[in-house]
């Protein structure tokens, strides 16, 4: 267990730095920040004053080994943009976007289990067409068009919920309501294919001689054997989430970790590029671990 | 008298899969579907791409189904006066283009580096997998923006950029797969027979992954297709006076609450069209596999018997 947890660390570990190696060189690539934030008419002076403030002034190569020797002080370096510590910036907005994933996918998870089994029990059924059609069309549509549509109907034709920001709990609706549909399109799927073979096996038959109700052998003794490649599909979800649902949260003026990286990196803050995908690689990573976890507890024969 | 059963030869291979498609009706009307939008976008552009690009300041957002107008109003017009019909079959091109030319070089390459992981050594393969995981946690929107301050914005290099971050998609199932053939026995006889290495891979392995990859394909079409949408959307895409569908979503959604057609007509060929990719890709599931063929042939001799 404890060398299994040790050995995908050190993978992680390997492509975490590959990916900050990457990043660190490829963000410079998108221009000079002085040119971003002074104005036109500064002059050269100002422009390279501004660089030996920041540190951009130095060959590439200086400015990564400074980079490497701050972060194993676990310095993350300052935003240009907000003149603050870059990590306390990306924890802020990573909660937010943590939050907002949690819920999400508490939701999704539960639904879709519940109508993925249902849609199962009655395979090609009237309820399981239903089913099967609604999570297609909603594992097919553009978020960012859902969400545009649902802003005109809620909250400017009905009048329901605010149309973007953050403050009471009106606020949250809209957002989790779209970030909802296309995962549980796709975990629904999932979910019904897998308990389809479920329901087909020997011991559902047993339960179903024996006289159990079908509840508790769907629920029950199905769904538990259904779970494991549902949850590797949950985790992909997860993760995706966790990265940032960039669009959503630009259109909403959600304060999560995804639209301050499309900020960062429009306006070249590129400490804070790096902090984000830093943090969020780790959150992944641990979400990862939990989830192989989760394997072994529901199915005792996998060990690690 | 002794009555011969006549066993009717096995119908050729293209005949079959018309049948099994002709059984699954929303596969098929996928299919129409995306016949007709494959062909708009091949001659789309040719026959509207005039009334696509001609202003006419006095019929700014207007309204659809105003049939006085004629029919390429039908859709209404936007914030210039273009008719919306006209717009969309001509960005149909575009985002067909770069939605295939990104599935085609991503599945290509991501085919062929699974193949030589999966079948090389473990160290090849441990290194090409590393590079598959920095891929996969690399910020595409990143990626995105790199490319277009240093390449410019244009169609082939968002197609690169979107075949890029979908490489270990392909790589990751092809590689799992290899792993689990080459150990097959026919694999074995060819390597007793003195097959070469590119041999065993190409002609003996690969057919095998192909249908895997064919379902996988289909379904990244749709998804490559949503990630160009988002990133036009978010103005690091195509650029303007290009058009995509997902540029137009994005350009009317500052008329949401006054014209909110302009957003809508696009948006619900981005769902039509990836729906359809959805349908068909799960037929394929089906029909690719030997052993779940006979569903659909089973369902397609039931609708011959009935009138």
């Amino acid at each position: 267990m404890h060398r299994f947890i040790r050995q995908r660390a050190i993978a992680s570990l390997i492509s975490l730095m590959l990916l900050v190696v990457a990043v660190f060189f490829l963000s410079r690539l998108t221009g000079d920040p002085a040119a971003l934030y002074l104005p036109v008419e500064a002059s050269e002076e100002m422009r390279q004053q501004f660089r030996e403030v920041h540190g951009l002034n130095d060959p590439v190569l200086v400015q990564f080994g400074r980079y490497v020797s701050d972060l194993a002080q676990l310095n993350f370096g300052d935003s240009i943009r907000k003149a603050r510590p870059a990590f306390e910036i990306v924890i802020e907005a990573f909660w937010w976007t943590l939050q907002l994933a949690l819920i999400t996918m508490a939701l999704v998870t539960a639904a879709a289990i519940v109508l993925g089994s249902l849609a199962a029990f009655r395979a090609g059924g009237l309820f399981d067409r239903l089913a099967t059609v609604s999570s297609l069309i909603g594992a097919s549509a553009p978020d960012f068009w859902v969400a545009i549509v649902a802003i005109v109907v809620f909250s400017v034709g009905l009048g329901w919920v605010p149309t973007s920001g953050t403050g009471t709990l009106a606020h949250w609706i809209l957002p989790i309501a779209v970030l909802f549909i296309r995962p549980f399109g796709l975990i629904v799927q999932v979910v019904r294919g897998a308990m389809i073979t479920a329901l087909s096996s020997a011991y559902v038959k047993t339960a179903r001689a024996k006289g159990v109700k079908s509840q508790a052998i769907i629920f029950v003794h199905a769904l538990r054997n259904a779970m494991l490649p549902v949850i590797t599909v949950i985790g992909d979800q997860a993760a995706a989430l966790l990265n940032g649902a960039v669009v959503i949260e630009t259109i909403f003026g959600f304060p999560g970790v995804g639209k301050l990286m499309i900020d960062s990196i429009l306006q070249r803050d590129f400490n804070v590029v790096l902090a984000a995908i830093m943090v969020t690689a780790m959150a992944i990573f641990l979400m990862n671990l939990l989830i192989d976890l989760a394997y072994s507890l529901l199915d005792p024969r996998i060990r690690h | 008298m002794t009555q011969i059963d006549v066993i009717p030869d096995e119908p050729k291979a293209l005949i079959r899969f018309a049948r099994m498609l002709w059984a699954d009706k929303f596969a098929l009307a996928a299919a129409l579907f995306l016949c007709l939008i494959f062909v708009l976008a091949l001659i789309g552009p040719w026959l509207l791409d005039a009334a696509a690009q001609k202003q006419n300041l006095r019929g700014r957002n207007a309204p659809p189904f105003d049939w006085e107008r004629g029919w390429i109003w039908i859709l209404g017009a936007d914030a210039l006066g273009r008719p919306l019909l006209a717009r969309i079959v001509v960005a149909s091109q575009n985002t067909m283009t770069v939605a295939a030319g990104a599935v085609l070089g991503s599945a290509v390459i991501g085919t062929v580096l699974g193949l030589v992981a999966g079948y090389a050594g473990k160290r090849t393969g441990l290194v090409i997998m590393r590079l598959a995981d920095v891929i996969m946690s690399f910020p595409s929107l990143l990626l995105a923006v790199v490319v277009l301050y240093i390449l410019g914005p244009s169609v082939l290099n968002l197609v690169v950029v979107l075949a890029i971050t979908r490489i270990p998609v392909y790589l990751r199932t092809t590689r799992a797969e290899v792993m689990e053939i080459r150990e097959r026995m026919f694999v074995q006889a060819a390597k007793v027979m003195g097959a070469s290495s590119p041999r065993i891979i190409f002609r003996h392995i690969l057919p095998v992954v192909l249908p895997t990859l064919m379902t996988i394909a289909t379904l990244d079409f749709a998804f490559v297709m949503l990630a160009e949408s988002a990133l036009s959307f978010l103005g690091i895409g195509i650029q303007p006076p290009e058009i995509t569908w997902g540029l137009m979503i994005a350009q009317g959604r500052q008329y949401l609450t006054t014209a909110w057609w302009l957003s809508f007509w696009p948006g619900l060929a981005i769902i039509l069209t990836t729906l359809s990719l959805n349908l068909l890709s799960s037929w394929m599931r089906i029909a690719l596999d030997p052993t779940q063929r006979w569903r659909l042939e089973m369902r397609a001799s039931k609708n011959e018997v009935k009138p």
